[in-house]
């Protein structure tokens, strides 16, 4: 009995822990965000509440008076195209890997997968040179350009797993059914890898969000910043900090990515180990 | 006759399908790749892109350079340590969330959040946290008596300065990539948990195996290649990562107490034009990329043949 | 309908020789099982049938055309999957469709095949489901109905009862058999399952290592095999095999029996060590041995067997066939 109850409390004090560890900065982003400036800085004020009516002075100051917005649309739009390009890339070379290519495409596979392990921190100098060569310096085209660097590779392997997953037998019957292989994929293959491709376009586009070496490398402009990189030089001036809406910049961002990125983590997951399996 | 067919053929269709990924990695990752080498033996310059060939001087001058040292050092450091904790903690985390509870969805997504929200906004939440005077920690240390008061553990002053030092910079970078890469670490040791058949750890229990010999016995064993995937993986993303210095730090407090290599190579390479060093100082990751490269490839080719 | 010829096909994957030189004519509107244990090479000979799979060696014709280059959907065959292969995310309906729709027919005469298929197949009631809301038995019979909805010139089916449990599988057997004689559809039928291809087959074709060991009617091959493979893979239990001087001997365990119960002159007479009786019912296997061989018999007669004892067995002299020692081949006596 004793022991049973030193377990559980065991397991709800590391729960809350964890929870504390993992949370608190996003916590105290909500809060701050909403904190009026006399609340917030005042060194004897409790942190982590109220002391004082909330206000919405740092949201309007963060949505009006600075580039915020705009950050979030580049982000968007940057996302949007690698998103595009990484499907028109990595899904033709997905079904080429995972049922046509013999040996030498298993090699080519885990070839491309690793790829994906090459750091951005090794290649972010010449892709500098590149990106000036090309004339897309403080160009939302020179992340469009080098972040399907990352997102293709990793996204060919994901979905080759999931094509490996279905049964090679179901195409062969489109096949036997009257189709061409291009047709076959059109209408039987890829209906069926419907999850599987928006897996990958939600992991694109988290991937795009998280990026901040390239954009960091590459974009200079205020107005041609993504996210990551607007809010932490744009809205750092000095040693002025617009605490409170740097705090809801950051939170309001990171919400909607999480939450995408949470609900796919699964299917990631397992389509990451599952590329490694026998066909 | 054949023509008509042309693109039904596998060893023509194949290559077609592969083409565009394969020459889009090729221009912008291998050739990038060999570009960095070549840099890095070259005095390439922003301002002087006809460069020549300087053989290994880049390498001679940046390894006698004392702020690369240091940055080396901070690199292991900073890899070392918080992987040794991630791995440590995610066990712990991993026993709790594995089991089922009231509203374990919130908890996970909570608890995943430092993975899945961008880094660079993750960030900078600590930079509140660790403020020079605002610190919340700092507050909570104060209502504790351990700060703040002559004879407090910690010292008299208000505040604790955690960007400020350099020793407790490094604690503090190393505090925010053990709180990003803790979710990774659990999520795939959960996931290799799931994996070992149940049977298993129920006939070593009908065998009489406690909790502890069944984890040193059996359970640990058997995730060993787990792990091992994991702490390779997030070794190469702490050590080439310059996100957290970058946003948290910029590297300081001077001189130069928390940079990293990745930190080190964008300011002299991009920020400081000389891309011939900042290429030579980012091939330090070479090594390291080529040895998690090599693993992981047995580890897949192992994986393919079972 | 139409005649299907392979001549000297061959192919290898890599070293492995799966089909290693077959020739084969099949007739128009004739139902021919390939029969064979696992790694025979028979589904891979209906790949290369089907179009799926391009042979190292040989031409394949149907109906007089070589369609070697020819990709499966030009073909004019149909073929049912061990898994059925049904679209998951198709209703019943949409799946049987499908042959018409990618051919592009109106929705009118699509609407008339599909009733017509299902109807055939007693599956009228299952189309507006979806294929994972029904039975196996129904799934096999929407793949079959999917494959004769376009009228294909040639069925092809590999092992296509074998997902089935064994009640269902014995009806559907019988199903099978009459409507591709009202079809009148010339079908290659892929098996491992003996009783299917005795069943079933107007001809059977026994393959062993990537060749044709036998080609002939059920009662050929059973009654007159030509090899010892041959003799020993068809028939269950499978034919005794004895040596003597530079033969083999084989014969069928059911005709293996107490010298007693023959009434017939022209026997071999064996001396038999009974080890072991097996009562099955209507029959017994009795499993004993000649000498050192083990041998089985078939026995469905009345008579008095004990286990660890000797008895005088016989066989006609009819009902024995002969085989080289060397070669395994069938030799006449």
């Amino acid at each position: 009995m004793l022991n049973r109850i030193i377990i559980r409390g065991g397991f709800y004090g590391a729960l809350v822990f964890f929870i504390i560890f993992s949370a608190s900065p996003f916590y105290v982003m909500l809060i701050t965000m909403f904190k009026r400036g006399h609340d917030l800085f005042n060194p004897n004020n409790n942190p982590f509440f109220f002391n004082e009516p909330i206000t919405l002075e740092h949201l309007d100051l963060l949505f009006t008076q600075t580039l915020y917005t705009k950050f979030l649309l580049n982000t968007f739009l940057v996302g949007i195209a690698v998103v595009a390009i990484t499907i028109i890339f990595a899904v033709p070379a997905a079904l080429s890997l995972a049922r046509m290519a013999g040996r030498w495409g298993e090699n080519l596979g885990i070839g491309i997968f690793l790829t994906y392990l090459i750091p951005p921190t090794l290649l972010f100098i010449p892709l500098s040179r590149v990106v000036s060569t090309l004339g897309l310096q403080n160009s939302l085209w020179s992340l469009i350009l080098v972040y399907p660097t990352f997102t293709v590779p990793f996204c060919t392997w994901l979905l080759m797993s999931f094509f490996k997953s279905i049964p090679r037998e179901i195409e062969e019957q489109a096949l036997i059914d009257g189709c061409s292989r291009i047709n076959a994929f059109f209408k039987i293959l890829l209906p069926i890898s419907i999850p599987g491709i928006i897996t990958v376009i939600v992991f694109t586009f988290t991937l795009v969000a998280h990026e901040y070496i390239y954009a960091l490398a590459f974009i200079q402009d205020s107005g041609e910043k993504t996210i990551g990189i607007g809010m932490t030089t744009e809205l750092v001036r000095g040693d002025v900090f617009y605490w409170g809406a740097l705090m809801g910049g950051a939170l309001i961002a990171s919400i909607p990515v999480a939450i995408l990125y949470t609900l796919f983590l699964d299917r990631i997951i397992s389509g990451l180990a599952m590329g490694t399996a026998k066909r | 006759m054949k023509e008509r067919y042309l693109l039904e053929r596998e060893n023509i269709l194949a290559p077609l399908l592969l083409f565009p990924v394969v020459i889009y990695v090729i221009l912008l990752v291998g050739f990038p790749f060999v570009m960095a080498f070549v840099y890095s033996f070259s005095n390439v310059t922003v301002g002087n892109p006809d460069y020549k060939i300087v053989g290994i001087r880049n390498f001679i001058d940046i390894i006698g350079d004392k702020v690369f040292q240091k940055s080396l050092g901070n690199t292991f450091i900073f890899t070392f340590v918080s992987i040794s904790i991630v791995l440590i903690l995610s066990h712990i985390l991993a026993e709790v969330l594995i089991r089922e509870f009231r509203g374990k969805w919130l908890v996970r997504f909570l608890i995943l959040m430092p993975w899945t929200a961008p880094i660079a906004l993750g960030t900078i939440g600590y930079l509140w946290f660790l403020d020079s005077v605002f610190s919340p920690i700092d507050w909570i240390l104060r209502s504790f008596g351990l700060l703040g008061s002559p004879d407090a553990l910690l010292g008299p002053m208000s505040n604790m300065y955690w960007l400020g030092r350099p020793g407790l910079a490094m604690v503090s970078v190393i505090l925010v990539h053990v709180w990003r890469l803790l979710p990774l670490g659990t999520v795939i040791l959960i996931a290799g948990m799931n994996s070992i058949p149940r049977e298993i750890l129920e006939a070593a229990q009908v065998d009489g195996a406690g909790y502890f010999r069944r984890l040193f016995n059996i359970t640990l064993p058997l995730l060993f290649p787990v792990i091992g995937v994991t702490v390779l993986f997030a070794a190469l993303f702490t050590f080439t990562d310059m996100t957290v210095v970058w946003v948290l730090t910029m590297g300081g407090p001077p001189p130069h107490s928390t940079q990293v290599l990745a930190s080190l190579a964008f300011l002299k390479g991009i920020q400081g034009g000389d891309l011939a060093q900042g290429a030579a100082i980012s091939l330090f990751f070479f090594p390291v990329l080529a040895g998690v490269a090599a693993i992981v490839l047995g580890l897949v080719k192992k994986a393919v043949v079972t | 309908m139409a005649v299907v010829e392979l001549i000297g096909i061959k192919k290898y994957f890599g070293h492995v020789k799966a089909v290693d030189g077959i020739d084969l004519e099949i007739k128009d509107g004739e139902f021919l099982a390939l029969l064979g244990p696992s790694g025979s090479g028979k589904t891979t000979l209906m790949r290369l049938i089907a179009g799926l799979e391009s042979s190292t060696e040989g031409k394949i014709i149907i109906n007089g055309e070589i369609v070697n280059e020819v990709p499966p959907r030009a073909r004019g065959i149909a073929m049912v999957f061990q898994s059925y292969a049904l679209y998951p995310h198709k209703t019943i309906f949409k799946n049987i469709a499908f042959p018409l729709v990618v051919e592009g027919l109106n929705k009118e005469s699509i609407k008339k095949k599909v009733l017509w298929a299902a109807g055939l197949l007693g599956i009228g009631h299952l189309l507006g489901r979806m294929p994972s809301q029904v039975s196996g038995g129904e799934k096999q019979r929407v793949a079959i109905a999917r494959a004769l909805v376009r009228r294909p010139k040639v069925l092809l089916m590999d092992e296509p009862l074998s997902n089935l449990d064994a009640k269902v599988r014995h009806t559907a057997r019988e199903e099978l058999k009459l409507f591709q004689r009202e079809i009148g559809v010339t079908t290659v039928y892929v098996t491992h399952d003996q009783a299917e291809a005795m069943g079933l087959g107007d001809r059977i074709a026994v393959m062993n290592e990537g060749i044709i060991r036998q080609i002939g009617t059920p009662e050929e091959i059973y009654h007159e095999p030509v090899n010892t493979f041959v003799a020993g893979f068809v028939g269950i239990p499978p034919m005794n095999f004895i040596e003597q001087d530079s033969v083999i001997i084989g014969f069928r365990p059911e005709t293996f029996l107490p010298t007693e119960l023959i009434t017939d002159k022209d026997l071999m007479k064996l001396r038999f060590r009974v080890e072991r009786v097996e009562n099955l019912g209507s029959y017994r296997l009795i499993y004993g041995t000649i000498g050192d061989v083990k041998v089985i018999s078939n026995l469905s007669l009345p008579y008095p067997i004990k286990e660890r004892e000797e008895y005088d067995f016989s066989v006609r002299l009819q009902d024995i066939r002969y085989f080289d020692k060397e070669k395994g081949v069938s030799i006449k006596k």
